[in-house]
């Protein structure tokens, strides 16, 4: 859906039903303001005013009532993988989730001796994008919420 | 545009109080509507930051709170009254009519606040207003080391001193490093960036922090 509709003379703006739902979406994408490690720094750097994660309708909420997405920054370890899955079940459908990080994605230097470690949060709840990096960069975590953008873009929640 | 409203003030409130009502309506209808359920047990439980939800959300609250909301609730009736009274309280336009209207409505509101104040005073004086401390118990065990045994440590180990750091003299220090390890006893033979280009061979010892510990006996 092209957002640059320009309507002079305050004409009408006529959109599918699918369209209008996605573009409400995807132009507020609430994460759940949850954080394990060092990632989580990266994540905060990105709401702040540098970042301005805000201007794309991106709002940490407290509570996973609220939130559309989760994201998993940081270590996953299996004592946090059970409270994850939990908050991640608790979340209204349609959810998210974005895996930010070397760790959440794969276990990361955990890989081959961390005992305690997750080897990647896709084995616990499925994800949806993820962000390369140890810790990724504020910038990195943008794109990913443009990537998740996309995705939303193309689905249909009428019907399905 | 002279004609007289079909609408009185409080019709045009009504109004805007269906309108409200409807669009909350409207609001949740469409959200029940689009929206998916896929309801589990475990997304139907309370939310309790992730954790597993252990006890019952209906606890015993402590009953000093029920004093202070009493009287909170007292003051905050208050408040609601006032703010109504000011509104018309320097009426310029009642006053024309009635031309003791602004001290007449101050007295009354002076009785009535005095009213509650009293009430304040009351509850103050009955002692309210006072919070109930608990009373903890320091819990005691019984142990064969008495105390005296701790303050003898104690005054033993307090003789025992930290030499002050300084730059002991004829040790040459590094340019870079001089400003901050400069003695106040000795500043011409050390710390002056001059003097150290003069020395033969300055042999640069890094300056480090050494603590000597020195009885109180052989202490020079």
């Amino acid at each position: 859906m092209s957002n640059d509709i320009t309507s002079e003379n305050g004409g009408v703006v006529i959109t599918k039903m699918n369209d209008l739902l996605n573009w409400a979406r995807l132009s507020s994408l609430w994460p759940l303001s949850f954080g394990i490690a060092c990632c989580a720094i990266e994540f905060m750097g990105a709401f702040a005013s540098t970042y301005d994660l805000d201007r794309y309708g991106v709002f940490p909420r407290p509570s996973a009532r609220q939130a559309d997405v989760i994201i998993i920054a940081g270590t996953v370890t299996f004592k946090m993988a059970e409270r994850i899955k939990r908050l991640y079940e608790q979340m209204p459908e349609p959810k998210y989730v974005i895996s930010m990080g070397s760790c959440s994605n794969c276990g990361g230097p955990y890989w081959q001796h961390g005992y305690h470690v997750v080897k990647g949060v896709d084995r616990v709840i499925p994800v949806d994008v993820y962000v390369q990096g140890c810790p990724p960069r504020p910038e990195a975590l943008i794109g990913a919420i443009l990537e998740l953008q996309k995705k939303i873009e193309g689905e249909s929640l009428i019907g399905a | 545009m002279g004609e007289v409203s079909q609408i009185s003030e409080f019709g045009k409130i009504l109004i805007f109080l269906v309108t409200g009502i409807i669009m909350v309506c409207f609001a949740f209808f469409i959200n029940r509507t689009l929206a998916p359920h896929k309801p589990n047990p475990e997304k139907l439980t309370s939310y309790e930051c992730g954790e597993e939800v252990t006890g019952n959300a209906w606890l015993p609250f402590n009953s000093r709170f029920y004093v202070i909301a009493l009287i909170f609730l007292l003051f905050d009736v208050e408040m609601v009254f006032i703010f109504p009274w000011a509104t018309v309280f320097g009426s310029h336009e009642i006053g024309n009519y009635a031309p003791r209207w602004g001290v007449l409505t101050l007295i009354e509101m002076f009785i009535f606040l005095g009213i509650l104040i009293l009430g304040l005073a009351y509850v103050w004086i009955k002692g309210d207003l006072n919070w109930i401390k608990p009373n903890p118990v320091a819990p005691l065990t019984n142990t064969v080391v008495p105390k005296s045994a701790y303050e003898t440590l104690n005054e033993e180990q307090s003789k025992y001193k930290v030499k002050e750091f300084t730059v002991p003299a004829g040790v040459s220090v590094p340019p870079g490093t001089s400003a901050t390890v400069e003695t106040p006893g000795t500043p011409g033979t050390v710390g002056t960036h001059g003097t150290v280009g003069t020395h033969e061979t300055p042999q640069v010892r890094k300056a480090m922090f050494k603590p000597t510990f020195k009885k109180p006996g052989n202490e020079q």
